[in-house]
């Protein structure tokens, strides 16, 4: 059984298509990460799937519950940590939550020990009777994970979650996403516009454009599409070559860089330096190789 | 599953009721101090210069008006912020994504404006007590009268809130609707005393059947039948609820 199915799912706002026709399937306990440009419907997406906004046409199970059928039974799987800030920024931080889990049926002291786990957890407990108006941005952020999570979802989306985040925090945020996988046995749904971030933590991957999906794999063989792979290499001096196989060249940071394809030896590579007097101190992959991958989809 | 209803729509309430109270300088007191100064004006200044109502000094004919006045203010406004608020602050999303069904969600927060106007009500009677003394003939019909008006003017606070997109539309309907609507309700005066096309063009308000039947729990004087009252009164809870049934089914987050 999938976490999440989309089954011909469209959305229009007035003429615009938001959604087209959307076919998409979530393998259950993965990250899975939705790519796309600004405008792409990755926030539509998330919307119609969990019920602030209506699609207009198409299927929607979450773990195999409609949920136009089994509205209710499908929404406690699900929790949300939307784009933008969505609770009263004149309530309590700890109130916000426990108001939340009420909406799930439960009382603040069934949800108590949950309560304080996540306040400590995502570093809130020493905000938790601050009203929600004085915390940072990040803390924001978290204050909406806590919340989304206080009823123990079993499918967890995050619209872009380390979106204006400073990088210890996105650290922080992505250890944490990892935790929940592993121990809470989630399911995440993501989104964010940090390819490297996407390649480094997700399994399974989709690129959204257009209200259209380009793509959606596994990580790996997305990667293994790449005719090619890219190293950033050191030289003792300037080396440009153009071949086939192999290409040499200066990024305009004026770091060098070579484009390798996927059926040459690496061993070639060094060859073909040493031909050129050019010596390689070092030689690492390049990291955003979904970039690559990406632009390419996106042109 | 119909517990779980239940427990979701106690939250609502409790929280409504802490939103209110919280800010109850905005929401208890403005509505004790307007009455107040009606009692004192209309009541005591002007109202010693008027004959007599049925039997009943003009401050007493006054006190059930400005009473059902409060309650209608207190609790279509209460809806009427609340949900417009959390539109605004777009938190109605925490309630969309919840398994929060649509019926619960509209009973949570016309029982929120319904318990505002009671408490307003509650505290503008304790107010009255100290401008004149009444007996009240039936206490259930005051108590009935008072909760179908309250909710039948959540429930329209609760539509406009629905309809409003911005700041300016939830202070339209009050002001061009539910005060004429209340003063020509029969307030400050007894039907009887209009000339005949007022009355006609009264029968259409539907304020002059509750505060007709409200009065009449105080005092045992109607104009229209009691039936009738309470026909209109639940009629429009019907039909306000059926609206906001159909309406609330297409709220998202936009
Ligand atoms: N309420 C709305 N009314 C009209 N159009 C909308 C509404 N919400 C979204 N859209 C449009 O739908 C399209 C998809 O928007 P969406 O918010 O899903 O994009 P996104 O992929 O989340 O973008 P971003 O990365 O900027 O968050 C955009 O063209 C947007 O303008
Ligand atoms: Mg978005």
């Amino acid at each position: 059984m999938y976490a999440l199915s989309l089954e011909k799912v469209s959305k229009h706002y007035g003429r615009l298509t938001a959604l087209d026709n959307i076919d998409l399937k979530v393998k259950p306990n993965t990250i899975f990460g939705l790519l796309g440009s600004n405008g792409a419907g990755k926030t539509t997406m998330i919307s119609c799937i969990t019920g602030t906004e209506h699609k207009d046409d198409g299927k929607i199970k979450v773990f195999g519950k409609d949920i136009d059928k089994q509205t209710q039974e499908s929404k406690f799987q699900i929790g949300v940590v939307p784009q933008e800030f969505n609770f009263s920024i004149f309530e309590k931080v700890k109130d916000i939550i426990i108001w939340q889990a009420g909406y799930y049926g439960k009382s603040s002291n069934e949800v108590k020990e949950r309560l304080n786990f996540l306040l400590h957890e995502l570093n809130l407990y020493d905000k938790r009777n601050q009203p929600a108006r004085n915390l940072s941005g990040g803390m924001k952020r978290r204050l909406m994970i806590a919340r989304a999570l206080i009823h123990k979802p079993k499918l967890l989306f995050l619209d872009e979650p380390t979106a204006g985040v400073d990088v210890d925090l996105r650290a922080q945020t992505w250890k944490f996403i990892e935790k929940l996988k592993k121990e809470e046995k989630m399911t995440i749904f993501l989104t964010t516009h940090y390819l490297e971030e996407a390649e480094q933590m997700c399994d399974e991957i989709a690129i959204i454009k257009s209200g259209k999906i380009l793509k959606s794999a596994s990580k790996k063989s997305l990667l293994n599409e790449l005719e090619s792979e890219v190293f950033t290499v050191k030289t003792n001096k300037p080396i440009k070559i153009e071949s086939k196989a192999i290409k040499f060249y200066q990024t305009t940071k004026g770091q060098t860089e070579v484009e390798v394809s996927k059926s040459t030896k690496l061993s070639a590579v060094f060859e073909l330096a040493h031909k050129k007097q050019v010596e390689i101190y070092d030689i690492r992959p390049k990291t955003n190789q979904l970039e690559r991958l990406y632009l390419q989809l996106n042109q | 599953m119909k517990n779980l209803q239940f427990k979701i729509y106690k939250t609502l309430v409790k929280k409504e009721v802490t939103r209110f109270t919280r800010i109850w300088t905005q929401t208890i007191l403005p509505p004790i101090i307007n009455q107040s100064l009606y009692f004192i004006i209309f009541g005591q200044f002007i109202g010693s210069q008027i004959a007599n109502i049925q039997g009943l000094s003009y401050m007493q004919f006054l006190v059930p008006g400005l009473l059902m006045m409060g309650m209608i203010n207190a609790s279509y406004s209460n809806v009427v912020s609340s949900f417009f608020g959390s539109k605004f602050q777009r938190s109605i999303e925490e309630i969309l994504v919840a398994p929060v069904s649509k019926t619960t969600m509209i009973f949570g927060f016309i029982s929120g404006g319904i318990l505002r106007g009671l408490l307003v009500g509650a505290l503008i009677y304790l107010v009255s007590l100290f401008f004149t003394q009444f007996q009240v003939y039936s206490i259930m019909q005051v108590i009935l009268f008072s909760i179908l008006t309250a909710s039948a003017f959540a429930l329209a606070g609760l539509i406009n809130g629905i309809y409003a997109k911005k700041f300016d539309d939830i202070s339209i309907i009050p002001t061009f609707v539910l005060t004429p609507l209340t003063y020509f309700g029969g307030v400050f005066y007894a039907l009887e005393s209009l000339p005949e096309f007022w009355v006609a063009l009264s029968k259409f308000n539907p304020i002059v059947y509750m505060i007709d039947g409200f009065r009449a729990g105080f005092y045992n004087i109607n104009y229209f039948q009691n039936s009738t009252n309470l026909t209109v009164l639940i009629v429009l809870n019907i039909a306000l609820f059926a609206l906001a049934y159909k309406l609330i089914q297409k709220v998202t987050r936009a």
